[in-house]
C-alpha cells in the first residue's frame, strides 16, 4: 500500500486550462443534464422542453466560444492539457460553428420529432453528444484525440440515423453508415498506428517537430500512414471514391439528421483534416498533395455529374454535398493560409445553407420522410411562395450565385488554388460549378414550374419567369469562375429551358400546403437571411475566417 | 505435465531466442488461422469462436512484447466481454444459420474484394515494412523504464493522455445512451410491426428463418405499401 | 524482443488485410462487425510493437483507448443489427435494398 501511495504522489496532473475546453464541457454537460432530466421526468418533459434545453446549451457553448475568441486574440494560440488540445483561432471557429449548427438542427428536429411522435430526449442527447465530438475534433492536437472525437461524433450519428423506428430505410441507412463508418475508423486507426511508429508520437506538434528536424522523405512507413489517414478522412467527408455510403445514408436517415451529417460531421472531419495535414504534416506536402488533388477533382466531377440524374432530392443533396466536399478540398490542396481561411469560410457558409435546405426538405417530406421526390416540389411556389423563395435562395447560394455567401466561398477556394498554380484543378472546379448550377436550378425551376395546385397539367400563370431566374443565376457560376469556357454552360442552357417547358411526366398527386412549425420557420429564415446578408456584406465573415487562420498553431 | 514444464524451463534458460521464435510462430499461426476462420466460417457462431482464437493469439503476442497488462486486458475485455456480447446477439437474433457463401449477389464483387485487399496488403508491406523504414523519435510520451507496467500505464493515462482518457469516458456514456435509444421500443411500434406482414413471416413459419431469403426483385414496390406508411396515407399534409 | 519488429508488423498487416477482405466479402452483418474487430486488433498489435521498439509507453496507452472504442462500436453496431432485425428477420447486407445504390 505504501508503495502504491508513494507512486501516486509522483503523478503531476497536467495544467488544465478549463476555458480552452469550456464549449466542449458545456455541450457534453448539457447532454448529460438532458439525459438525466429526460429519464427522471419521463412523463413531464416534452419534446419542446428538450429542444429548449438543447438550444440553450448550444447558445451557452457559443457564448463560451466567443469568450475564448477574446482570450485567443489577447494571448495568441497555445496548447493545453499536456499538448492534447489546441487553443487557437481555428479551434474557436469550430467551437462556434458547431453549436450554431446544432442549435439550428435542434429547432428543425423539434418539428420533425413532434410530427413523427417520437417521445423522450434521446434524440437531443445524442445530437449534443455528436456535436461535442465534432468540437473535440476541431480542438484536437493529438491524433488519438482526433480519433476519439471522430468516434464520439460517429457513434452518436449511427444511432441518430436509425432514429426513425417506424421506417425500415432508417435502420438500413444506419447499418450502412455503421459498417462503412467503422471500417473507415479502423483504417484511420491503423494509419495512426503507423504514424506513431514513423514519428514516435501521435501528438501533432511533436510529429511536426520530428518531421521538421529530420528529412524522412523516403520513409515508406510515413507514406503508408498518410495514405491510410487520408482514406479515413475521405470516407468521413465523403470524397470520391469513398463516397458510396452517403447517398443511401442521407436518403434513409431522418431529414434533420441528414442535414446534421452534411454539416456538423463534415465540419469536424474537415477541421481535423486541415489541422493534421496542412499544419502538422506540412513538411510532407509532396507526399499527400497529389492524393488530395485527385480526391478533389473526382469529388468535383462525380458529385456534380451524378447529381444531375437524381430524382430524389435527398440523394441529390448528398451528391451536392460530395461536390461541396470537393470545393473544400481545393482549400486543403492549396495548403497555405489563404487555402485554410477559404476552406473555413466555405465550411461556415455551406453549413448554414445545407441545414436550411434540409429544414425545407424536412417540412416538404411530410410524415415518415416519404415525399422527398423531385416532383413533390412541383408548384411549391404557388402553394407556399415564401418557403419556395427561401429554398430558392439556399439553392442559389449552394450553386454559387452572386449576392449569396456561396459565391464568395467558391470564388475564394478557386482563387486560393489558382494562386498556388493549380490551374487544372481550378478549371475542373469551374466546370463543376457550372454543372452543379444546373441541378440546383432544376429544383428551383421545379418549384416555380407551371403546375396547377391540383396537378392538372401545365398552367401558364407562372409566378416567376424561368428565363429571368436562369439569367440571374448563371452569371453567378460564371463570374465566380472568371474563365469558364462559355460552351460549358451554354450547352447546359437548352436543357434548362426544356425542363422548364416540359409537361409533367407523371400526374402529381394533389398536395395542399405543408405545415411549417414556427421553429422551422425561424431556422429557414435565419439560414436564408444569413446567406443573403453575408452574401451582400461578406466582410465580417471573411475577416473572421482570416483571423482564425492567422491564429492557427 | 511436469516433464513438459521442465523441458520448457530448460529451453527458456538455454535458448531464449529459440523459445521466443517458437512462441511467436505458434501464436502468429493461431492469429492468422483465426482471422481466416472468421472470414470463411459459414456459421456466425463459428466466426465468433475463431475471433476468440485470434484475440487469444494477439494476447500471447502482447506477452511476448512484455506487455503483460495489455495481454490480460485483451483476454478479459475482448474475448471475455465483446465476443460474448457477439455470441449473445447471434443467439438472440437466431441468425446462427449457415450463410450461403457460394452465392454472390453482385457479380464480380468477390474478385474485386480480393484484389483490393491483396493490393492494400502488398502496398502496406512494400511501403511500410519490407522497404526502408525508419522509426520515429524514441520515448516521446515517457520512457518505458521497465518499472511495473501497470504503474507506468496509469501514470501516463492521467498525465500525458488525460484529455483522451476523459474523452473515452464520454464515448462510453454515448455508446450506452445509443444502445438504450436503439433498444427502446416506442409504444406505437408494436402496432406497426403487426401491420407489416413481411417482418413477421418468420414468426409464423419458423422454418423460413433458416433460409437465406433471396432478395425479391422489385422488393421496393412490394414493401412500400405494406409498410408503416399505409397508416397515414403518406401525403404529408 | 528477440523476434524482429518486422515480423510483428507484417503479421499485423496481414491481419488488417484479412479483416478488410472479410468486410468486403461477407454479407452477414455480425460477421462484418467481427472483421472490423480484426482490423482494430491489427492496429493494436502495431501500437504495441512500436511501443516496444521505441521503448515508449504511449503506444500501450493507445491500445487501451482502442479497446474502449472497439467495445463502444460493438455495442452500437449490435444494437443497430437488432433494430434492423425487427423490421426484417434477416441481417444480411444483400437484403438491404430498399434504397437504390
Amino acid at each position: 500500500m505504501t508503495h502504491l501511495a508513494a507512486t501516486a504522489s509522483t503523478i503531476h496532473l497536467p495544467h488544465v486550462n478549463y476555458v480552452s475546453i469550456l464549449p466542449i464541457l458545456i455541450m457534453m454537460g448539457g447532454a448529460l443534464l438532458l439525459l438525466l432530466l429526460s429519464s427522471l421526468l419521463r412523463r413531464i418533459i416534452s419534446t419542446g422542453v428538450c429542444t429548449a434545453i438543447t438550444v440553450m446549451t448550444s447558445a451557452a457553448a457559443a457564448v463560451a466560444a466567443i469568450v475564448q475568441w477574446d482570450q485567443v486574440l489577447a494571448n495568441g494560440a497555445q496548447t493545453t492539457i499536456a499538448g492534447a488540445v489546441a487553443y487557437d483561432g481555428f479551434s474557436v471557429l469550430i467551437q462556434l460553428l458547431v453549436p450554431l449548427a446544432l442549435g439550428l438542427t435542434a429547432l428543425v428536429a423539434d418539428g420533425y420529432l413532434k410530427r413523427e411522435g417520437v417521445v423522450g430526449g434521446e434524440f437531443q442527447v445524442l445530437a449534443m453528444a455528436s456535436a461535442s465530438g465534432a468540437m473535440v475534433m476541431g480542438a484536437a492536437n493529438d491524433l488519438i484525440v482526433v480519433f476519439l472525437g471522430l468516434e464520439i461524433l460517429s457513434i452518436a450519428l449511427y444511432v441518430l440515423a436509425a432514429f426513425n423506428h417506424r421506417r425500415a430505410e432508417s435502420g438500413e441507412a444506419a447499418l450502412k453508415y455503421f459498417v462503412l463508418g467503422s471500417v473507415s475508423s479502423a483504417i484511420f486507426l491503423y494509419g495512426i498506428a503507423l504514424m506513431y511508429g514513423a514519428t514516435g508520437s501521435t501528438n501533432l506538434a511533436k510529429m511536426a517537430e520530428f518531421l521538421a528536424r529530420r528529412a524522412v522523405l523516403s520513409n515508406g512507413l510515413l507514406l503508408a500512414a498518410m495514405a491510410l489517414l487520408l482514406v479515413g478522412f475521405a470516407f468521413k467527408v465523403s470524397a470520391v471514391p469513398f463516397h458510396m455510403w452517403s447517398p443511401d445514408v442521407y436518403q434513409g436517415s431522418p431529414s434533420p439528421v441528414s442535414g446534421f451529417m452534411a454539416s456538423v460531421a463534415k465540419a469536424g472531419a474537415f477541421a481535423a483534416l486541415l489541422r493534421v495535414f496542412v499544419s502538422s504534416l506540412a513538411t510532407q506536402r509532396l507526399g499527400w498533395q497529389p492524393v488530395i488533388w485527385v480526391l478533389a477533382a473526382l469529388s468535383l466531377l462525380v458529385g456534380a455529374i451524378v447529381a444531375l440524374n437524381q430524382q430524389d432530392v435527398k440523394r441529390m443533396l448528398a451528391y451536392s454535398s460530395i461536390n461541396h466536399a470537393g470545393f473544400i478540398l481545393l482549400g486543403v490542396d492549396a495548403a497555405d493560409a489563404r487555402g485554410i481561411s477559404s476552406a473555413l469560410y466555405y465550411l461556415v457558409t455551406y453549413t448554414i445553407m445545407v441545414i436550411g435546405t434540409f429544414a425545407v426538405v424536412t417540412v416538404i417530406a411530410g410524415r415518415q420522410d416519404r415525399a422527398t421526390g423531385l416532383l413533390e416540389f412541383r408548384g411549391l411556389a404557388r402553394r407556399q411562395p415564401v418557403l419556395a423563395l427561401a429554398l430558392a435562395i439556399l439553392l442559389l447560394g449552394q450553386a454559387g450565385a452572386p449576392f449569396t455567401t456561396g459565391f464568395l466561398a467558391k470564388f475564394n477556394v478557386i482563387e486560393a488554388v489558382v494562386l498556388t498554380h493549380g490551374y487544372t484543378l481550378a478549371v475542373i472546379a469551374m466546370v463543376s460549378a457550372a454543372v452543379a448550377a444546373f441541378f440546383y436550378l432544376r429544383v428551383a425551376l421545379t418549384m416555380f414550374s407551371p403546375v396547377g395546385e391540383f396537378g392538372d397539367g401545365p398552367d401558364d400563370d407562372v409566378p416567376l419567369d424561368p428565363a429571368a431566374l436562369v439569367g440571374a443565376a448563371t452569371p453567378g457560376a460564371a463570374s465566380g469562375v472568371t474563365t469558364v469556357p462559355p460552351r460549358a454552360w451554354s450547352a447546359a442552357m437548352p436543357g434548362i429551358d426544356e425542363l422548364a417547358d416540359a409537361p409533367p411526366s407523371e400526374v402529381v398527386e394533389a398536395r395542399g400546403k405543408v405545415p411549417v412549425p414556427p421553429a422551422t420557420w425561424v431556422v429557414i429564415g435565419f439560414c436564408a437571411l444569413f446567406t443573403v446578408v453575408f452574401g451582400i456584406y461578406p466582410a465580417p465573415l471573411v475577416d473572421f475566417a482570416q483571423h482564425a487562420t492567422l491564429l492557427f498553431i | 505435465m511436469t516433464a513438459l514444464a521442465t523441458v520448457l524451463l530448460w529451453a527458456t534458460a538455454t535458448h531464449p531466442t529459440l523459445v521466443d521464435a517458437g512462441t511467436f510462430s505458434v501464436s502468429a499461426a493461431l492469429v492468422i488461422a483465426g482471422a481466416i476462420g472468421v472470414i470463411v466460417a459459414r456459421n456466425p457462431v463459428h466466426s465468433a469462436l475463431m475471433l476468440i482464437m485470434t484475440l487469444f493469439g494477439v494476447a500471447v503476442l502482447f506477452l511476448l512484447l512484455q506487455d503483460p497488462f495489455l495481454a490480460v486486458v485483451q483476454v478479459i475485455v475482448y474475448a471475455g466481454a465483446i465476443v460474448v456480447m457477439f455470441l449473445f446477439v447471434i443467439m438472440f437474433l437466431g441468425v446462427d444459420r449457415e450463410e450461403n457463401l457460394g452465392a454472390e449477389k453482385l457479380r464480380g464483387q468477390r474478385p474485386t474484394s480480393v484484389i483490393l485487399a491483396a493490393a492494400s496488403l502488398a502496398g502496406l508491406l512494400i511501403l511500410g515494412f519490407v522497404g526502408h523504414w525508419t522509426l520515429g523519435a524514441p520515448h516521446v510520451a515517457g520512457p518505458d523504464t521497465g518499472a511495473p507496467n501497470v504503474n507506468l500505464l496509469g501514470q501516463s493515462l492521467f498525465t500525458t493522455y488525460l484529455f483522451p482518457f476523459e474523452a473515452t469516458a464520454a464515448l462510453l456514456i454515448i455508446a450506452v445512451v445509443g444502445a438504450v435509444a436503439l433498444a427502446r421500443r416506442p409504444g406505437g411500434e408494436q402496432k406497426v410491426v403487426d401491420a407489416a406482414p413481411g417482418p413477421l413471416a418468420p414468426e409464423l413459419d419458423p422454418a423460413s428463418r433458416f433460409v437465406v431469403t433471396p432478395p425479391a426483385p422489385g422488393g421496393n414496390e412490394d414493401a412500400e405499401p405494406s409498410g408503416p406508411g399505409n397508416q397515414n396515407g403518406g401525403d404529408g399534409s | 524482443m528477440t523476434v524482429g519488429a518486422d515480423w510483428y508488423l507484417g503479421l499485423a498487416a496481414v491481419v488488417f488485410a484479412l479483416g478488410l477482405l472479410g468486410v468486403l466479402v461477407r454479407r452477414q452483418t455480425l460477421v462484418m462487425i467481427m472483421c472490423v474487430e480484426l482490423m482494430l486488433n491489427a492496429a493494436n498489435l502495431t501500437f504495441a510493437t512500436f511501443a516496444r521498439s521505441l521503448t515508449d509507453i504511449g503506444g500501450q496507452v493507445l491500445v487501451f483507448f482502442v479497446l474502449v472504442v472497439a467495445s463502444a462500436e460493438a455495442v452500437v453496431g449490435l444494437g443497430i443489427a437488432i433494430t434492423i432485425f425487427r423490421h426484417k428477420a434477416d441481417v444480411n447486407a444483400d437484403s438491404l435494398d430498399r434504397m437504390k445504390g
